[in-house]
């Protein structure tokens, strides 16, 4: 049973791998002709041939497309038009910042956006409730570019305290380079991760809310009030703790939008990474590292969401009964 | 005439009319909504100036603070632009832009929804698992992650002159493309409890087409959960194509829409003209809030549950 349902997920998984490499490879091979681009306008067709020879480009399809998985194993996407670097370092070295970047707004999330969900829950006639109620659909509401600028605008140009673009001082671990060392660093982290974070934030504090509200009604709970345990240790103890499995697996997916999410912040911020990367290379028409972003992309998703699966598998018996 | 007053009769006394009356919030933004369904349409009657009328653009009042700040005039309620353009013709327009794109790619996503969760629901089988399974693999994608794709993608695949071209239909299709799993989703699971009720049972007796009946008999009873994700969901594409525009994706800069004014006000932040910027963003705001204010509503007022 349990190898079925395994099996089937990793089946799943991997059918959405071919079909994006499928894509990838289709960009590489069809646009912006590889061959043009090489040998430049006066080419001869002798010299065309030799040139579609020598990179494999006469060879039957499938082929092409195994070579191509084959080097996309490998991390080789050919080299970015853009920069004239390898796109695999490019994409190194862009990686860290996306990833420091979604990691600070992650943890802002929940651990401000949990918080106020109990609260919420906890106390659903309070003002306070009332006030968080509001603040959430708004933040649901105003998008995120929006919110960055007026960041910017405050705290930016008229107060000065806090740069509007970059990351600051990095220092370089090995081959990592991180904000999280320097003043400047942190400095500049602030605004792109309370930008990022803040619709996340209001996302887990409604679905909180409303799995506590839910929670606080079950039969175990009433029980648990007419053995006359203390309110606090019921609240705490007993709700909130099967509040939070729904929530961690809200929070596995949610770490992926949040990557994907940052394209905008990025783009707000000019944070150098991932984000801000692809948003250059499809105004530039950089089909490498096009192709490539949509591989890492797509595993990235495939990986969080099997991941995610599994687990909740594993935790709910209820689940392993049915099949 | 007779028909109109006695359609008006019956909403009068409807119980969606009534708790319509009861929630503050939901008549206050179906007004806004109206008044802003109303400048869209009106714009070019609205608006002071023509904005893509370059005749009537004067550089020397470029840059123009709103009216209330120091420097600005009455003519120009919310400022110029650094084309000389009035803010506020310039939003009116881009507000009609923002509207015609998200309206227009919420009815084809519906369309395409509805056609594949009826479809899905009724003949199951295999047609059934294939839809479903690309429903599923989409769902696992964020629906701005999958516009933006398409519509970067058909930027790298199509020559800058078809795309220029064509663009607004290519914003429309990513849109739409990218918010079609929930519609078919729905639609499935409601369509698979219709089509083993008796009506449909009866019309299948007499022999009736699977076209006809479906989209006859079977569509006008699933229509209320249709109707809540096309309004929640045209907030979310009015987003959409903001967030797109404003990363230069998007529709074209001939004709802005509000996430491009946005975006080109941004550009200026620097210089200290903060309203080139924030006023396109309030009013995406404004409409943003009470379509989900208006969708929320909605959603409580047809589910039967609730009440």
């Amino acid at each position: 049973m349990m190898l079925r349902f395994l099996l089937g997920r990793l089946a799943n998984a991997a059918v959405v791998m071919v079909l994006v490499s499928m894509l990838s490879f289709s960009l590489f091979n069809f646009i912006g002709d590889p061959v043009s681009n090489l040998v430049g306008e006066n080419a001869t067709v002798n010299e065309r041939d030799a040139m579609r020879h020598a990179l494999g480009l006469d060879q039957p399809l499938p082929l092409q497309y195994l070579k191509f998985v084959g080097r996309a194993v490998q991390g080789e996407f050919g080299v970015s038009y853009r920069n004239i670097e390898p796109v695999s370092r490019v994409i190194a070295s862009r990686l860290p910042a996306t990833l420091e970047l979604s990691l600070v707004a992650a943890v802002l999330a929940l651990g401000v956006g949990i918080p106020m969900g109990v609260y919420a829950g906890l106390k659903p006639r309070s003002l306070l409730t009332r006030g968080l109620q509001v603040l959430s659909l708004v933040g649901i509401s105003v998008p995120s570019f929006v919110t960055g600028i007026i960041l910017i605008l405050i705290f930016s140009i008229y107060l000065n305290w806090l740069p509007s673009f970059g990351r600051g001082d990095t220092v370089m671990l090995g081959a990592w380079s991180t904000g999280f060392l320097s003043a400047s660093g942190w400095k500049s982290l602030l605004m792109p991760a309370v930008t990022l974070a803040l619709f996340q934030l209001t996302l887990f504090m409604r679905l909180t809310r409303t799995q506590m509200m839910e929670v606080l009604r079950s039969e175990y709970i009433k029980f648990a009030r007419a053995r006359g345990l203390r309110e606090r240790s019921i609240n705490y103890r007993h709700a909130l703790r099967n509040t939070l499995i729904p929530i961690i697996t809200v929070a596995g997916l949610q770490l992926g939008s949040m990557i994907a999410f940052s394209i905008i912040t990025e783009t707000v911020f000019q944070w150098p990474g991932l984000g801000l990367l692809i948003i250059q290379a499809i105004s530039f028409g950089d089909v490498p590292v096009i192709a490539a972003y949509l591989l890492l992309i797509a595993l990235l998703f495939v990986v969080i969401n099997t991941v995610v699966d599994l687990l909740y598998f594993a935790v709910d018996p209820r689940l392993r009964a049915q099949r | 005439m007779k028909t109109l007053m006695l359609t008006a009769r019956r909403w009068r006394h409807s119980d969606l009319a009534w708790s319509l009356g009861r929630s503050p919030e939901a008549w206050i933004s179906a007004l806004v909504l109206l008044a802003y369904l109303g400048m869209a349409v009106l714009a070019p009657l609205l608006a002071p100036q023509n904005p893509f009328d370059l005749a009537a653009l004067d550089l020397m009042d470029a840059r123009m603070p709103p009216a209330w700040v120091d420097g600005g005039q009455l003519k120009y309620l919310f400022g110029t632009d650094g084309q000389g353009r009035d803010m506020v013709s310039v939003m009116l327009y881009g507000l009609r832009m923002s509207l015609l794109v998200g309206v227009a790619s919420t009815l084809l996503s519906l369309v395409v929804g509805v056609t594949l969760g009826l479809v899905a629901g009724y003949v199951g089988g295999r047609i059934d698992n294939v839809i479903m399974r690309a429903a599923d693999v989409q769902l696992s994608f964020p629906a701005i992650l999958v516009a933006l794709l398409i519509d970067g993608l058909s930027r790298t695949v199509l020559p800058r002159a078809v795309h220029e071209q064509l663009s607004l239909l290519i914003v429309i299709v990513a849109i739409a493309l990218a918010n079609w799993v929930q519609y078919a989703r729905t639609v499935r699971g409601v369509t698979m409890i219709e089509k083993d009720k008796d009506y449909v049972n009866a019309v299948r007796l007499i022999g009736m087409g699977r076209a006809r009946i479906l989209f006859r008999h079977v569509l006008p009873n699933i229509l209320s959960p249709v109707l809540v994700i096309a309004t929640l969901s045209i907030g979310l594409a009015v987003l959409t194509e903001a967030t797109l525009s404003f990363l230069g994706l998007g529709v074209p800069a001939t004709s802005p829409s509000l996430g491009t004014l946005i975006r080109l006000g941004n550009e200026v932040l620097f210089s200290g003209e903060w309203w080139i910027t924030v006023l396109p963003g309030l009013l995406l705001v404004g409409l943003v809030l009470s379509v989900n204010l208006f969708g929320d509503w909605l959603r409580d007022a047809l589910n039967p549950r609730l009440k």
